[in-house]
């Protein structure tokens, strides 16, 4: 039994409908552009050649005899790149310092990873290319990795920058660390929080790193023409991002780079760092051909930004009554080999999904010797649910209280005011934890090995900067334009709300993902902000459509543009009712009254969306293996507007499914040289089909006060509660708490064992 | 007059205390009238003549877009918060 529910509150004619998507045919007929089917005339092959070590000095390189075979017509190292500053700037939707995302791109003096691109070479073809990596001769100094984020903060740890010092919210350290920033909020008084409590319970959690596992691979194509201009074709959730990125590595004025988005395959965060962008506008720039570069999926594992892995610990005080007195938690995530963990947004999002008075959160954002963590949905919000969602389900426990009513409590609201300071406005969890007791779901009975886990999630949902341009063509059909990349069905849903505002139909509504010289700037797609921020932009730019065609109207009327409204795609005289013309009407008397009418707009809104989450996970553990299965699995959301509700019902349905992964199978593992073990899908094992239940999808729509037809934002919020309500559960079914994720067979039968029950 | 919320790890700068009142127009000047106050506040916030790159400043709950350019509202909360990006 599976079942999609819409609680809707408020009804629209566009908006909330379930239109076909507009790139739906071309994806289902192999025909969309996708960045390797990207192929100029004359298009070089490049290959980047890796460190195998996870921590070494490079004292040299020589490419003499790689540069002399056959069919290779460059070879580049980080010499080739300009001088790099440790100045920051915005790259790829973080702050980082010029010379780190320089090196990150390729190592100048030390690899800090095993996959640290440390060569590239441009050949006639791949193969001639692959041959030549062959050829360049690298002298390391091979140094001590380490790849442990509790072992990368204690004194003696193997360095990785020499010159990093923790900054303490811009107090530098004294001595160098692996600590690159400490950050800390606290609210009310602890101590007497704490000392109210009839309960106190403290335990520390571990996650592991895990990766996006997105289908295509990173790739990109570039030319730098003769006369300058820098063009790239790429994969990725932000085109100005990467055009942000290779303008500042090398050192050129972002309008001589023009970046066109491909369609994407998958990105779910890990598609904002540009990897290979530079290194082949420098190979491009060398050679004077267009350069391609495509990496494998053992590049993809070994070199892109995976998710970090985590230490945290988490304490929490109640009452008898389940009231929570005092929360604190210590939260530490590697970033890899430079800094930038999501720790930050894990300490912001740890606690607030409760209203509580006292609490303090700690955050460490640590390197090691892992390829640097990219985001991945809702950045640091999964881990940190899992650790206070499961101390949640514990204090549940001994109270001998029902976990939905325990949150209900405590739940945060309208005016709860957050640890870090920030006071919530409307938003919907109450709805949706209501909604998740109420359920059938949560109303079965469950009993024999199986088990069930609750847990509720949040990610703010932020805004960000975001352009649209639309242009009304003489048929009524508007062309939309948009900077953002459709990666999860933006291109229906700004058109449904482009057609809502309008008052026209859906399907007259051409909306086209276009480049960053034919749009203005547009932020990532990611962190839930698409569908709110350029939807905002394009409600705008059809309400400046509105006000231009009441102008043509009232130039036909020979009348007062006061005189006229624009009412569900009819423009009227307010007081002539024989003075009427529809969109396609009026469109059609544009060329004859002025010419093409365009609207437009860009906004960078500042409020935040406020996503929750509630999920109800059924699991039966083998007690013979340790295999645990998810047999029923249910998602409640709060959409704000579900302005297409089957993406957003997508949306849970994977942000549910890739938490299930990252609950029960998929990490990292990495041999004492800091080497990855299991680089292939093979051996990198995420669900599929065959593992998994459908995803009952409950949306629950409580108006964000923020956007016209009150959307929140749906991607992040949907993959921070499935690893704890999987944990909870594997722990109502096993008996035994389950700290450490993934919570694989191996670590089920140990805690058995260790408890003496087999 | 605006309320401004001090950050914890800041608090040191300000001997504990945790909240204070002042008559600004915007971002620029709370932070110049907090350095008046507590000597060092505008090293531990400001950067490159920006906000810290990984804080933002929230004016009565919503992140500001214009860094230090931001208006403050005479009755206004102001935090410095965690920038937050996603995925």
């Amino acid at each position: 039994m599976t079942s999609n529910q819409v609680l809707s509150e408020v009804e629209y004619d566009v908006v909330g409908k379930r239109p076909v998507r507009p790139d739906g045919v071309d994806k289902v007929t192999g025909r969309a552009q996708y960045g390797d089917d990207t192929n100029l005339t004359g298009t070089l092959r490049a290959k980047v050649l890796r460190s195998p070590h996870a921590h070494a000095r490079i004292k040299f390189i020589d490419t003499s005899k790689a540069e002399a075979l056959p069919g290779v017509r460059a070879v580049i190292t980080a010499k080739d790149l300009p001088f790099a500053s440790l100045s920051k700037k915005e790259l790829g939707g973080e702050y980082t310092s010029l010379k780190f995302a320089s090196d990150h791109m390729m190592a100048s003096d030390k690899a800090l990873f095993k996959g640290h691109p440390v060569a590239a070479i441009a050949a006639v073809n791949a193969h001639v290319a692959e041959s030549a990596m062959a050829l360049i001769e690298v002298d390391y100094e091979v140094l001590k990795p380490v790849v442990d984020v509790r072992e990368a903060m204690q004194d003696g740890a193997p360095l990785l920058h020499e010159d990093l010092r923790t900054n303490d919210m811009g107090e530098t350290g004294e001595k160098p660390s692996n600590v690159a920033t400490h950050m800390s909020y606290s609210i009310g008084d602890l101590d007497k929080g704490f000392a109210e409590a009839d309960l106190v319970l403290e335990k520390e959690y571990t996650t592991s790193t895990v990766h996006q596992g997105y289908i295509e691979p990173h790739n990109t194509t570039a030319f730098w023409n003769s006369d300058g201009q820098l063009n790239l074709w790429t994969s990725t959730q932000g085109s100005f991002q990467v055009r942000g990125t290779v303008a500042s590595i090398l050192r050129l004025p972002v309008s001589q780079v023009k970046v066109t988005p491909m369609e994407i395959g998958g990105g779910f965060g890990g598609k904002i760092t540009a990897y290979l962008d530079a290194i082949c506008a420098v190979l491009s720039k060398k050679t004077g051909a267009p350069v391609k570069a495509l990496m494998t999926r053992t590049e993809v594992f070994e070199a892109s930004g995976p998710a970090p892995a985590s230490w945290m610990r988490v304490k929490i005080g109640v009452k008898n009554n389940g009231k929570m007195t005092a929360v604190e938690t210590e939260m530490a995530m590697d970033a890899g080999a430079y800094p930038g963990s999501p720790v930050m947004q894990a300490i912001v999002c740890a606690f607030a999904c409760y209203d509580v008075e006292n609490g303090k959160v700690d955050g460490y954002d640590v390197v090691d010797n892992k390829p640097k963590t990219a985001a991945y949905r809702a950045p640091g919000a999964p881990q940190a649910a899992f650790a206070v969602e499961s101390l949640i389900d514990e204090i549940c426990a001994e109270l001998n209280m029902d976990p939905i009513e325990f949150r209900l409590l405590n739940a945060a609201k309208e005016g709860t005011r957050r640890i870090e300071g920030l006071v919530a406005r409307r938003i919907g969890l109450v709805e949706c934890l209501e909604v998740a007791r109420d359920h059938d779901h949560y109303k079965s009975k469950i009993d024999g090995p199986n088990g069930r886990g609750v847990a509720c999630g949040y990610w703010p949902n932020r805004g960000f900067q975001s352009s649209v341009v639309m242009t009304v063509n003489y048929d009524g059909v508007v062309s939309l334009l948009m900077g953002s990349v459709d990666i999860g069905g933006t291109r229906a849903s700004i058109a449904q709300q482009t057609a809502e505002t309008l008052g026209i139909g859906y399907e007259d509504v051409k909306p086209t993902v276009v480049d960053t010289d034919s749009i203005g700037y547009t932020f990532i797609t990611g962190g839930s902000r698409t569908c709110f921020a350029t939807g905002l932009a394009a409600i705008n730019a059809a309400e400046d459509v509105k006000s231009q065609m009441i102008s043509r109207a009232a130039k036909i009327w020979d009348t007062n543009e006061d005189d006229i409204e624009y009412v569900a795609g009819v423009v009227q005289h307010k007081s002539d009712e024989e003075l009427k013309l529809t969109f396609k009407d009026l469109a059609r008397q544009l060329a004859t009254t002025g010419g093409s009418v365009s609207g437009r707009a860009s906004v960078d809104p500042s409020g935040e969306g406020n996503g929750y989450a509630v999920h109800i996970a059924d699991v039966t553990v083998d007690p013979d293996t340790g295999k645990t299965d998810v047999t029923r699995f249910t998602a409640v959301q709060d959409a704000g507007k579900a302005i297409h509700p089957s993406y957003v019902e997508g949306q849970m349905q994977g942000g549910a499914v890739q938490g299930i992964g990252w609950a029960l199978n998929e990490e990292y593992f990495f041999d004492d040289s800091g080497k990855m073990m299991n680089p292939t899908f093979l051996d990198y094992r995420m669900p599929i089909s065959l593992d998994l239940p459908m995803i009952d999808t409950v949306i629950v729509e409580v108006a964000n006060p923020g956007h016209p037809y009150g959307v929140r934002g749906v991607g992040e919020v949907a993959i921070v509660p499935p690893m704890a309500a999987v944990g909870n559960a594997v722990s109502a079914a096993t008996g035994n708490r389950m700290r450490s994720l993934p919570i694989t067979p191996g670590k089920i039968l140990e805690a058995d064992w260790e408890n003496g029950k087999s | 007059m605006a309320k401004i919320f001090i950050p914890t790890m800041l608090q040191k700068l300000t001997y504990g205390v945790k909240q204070v009142e002042l008559e600004a127009r915007n971002v620029r000047q709370v932070i110049e009238q907090l350095d008046g106050l507590y000597p060092g506040m505008k090293d531990r916030l400001v950067e490159d003549g920006e906000i810290l790159p990984n804080l933002a400043v929230a004016i009565d709950g919503d992140v500001a877009t214009m860094g230090l350019l931001q208006k403050v509202g005479e009755n206004s909360e102001v935090h410095f918060v965690p920038a937050i990006g996603g995925g």
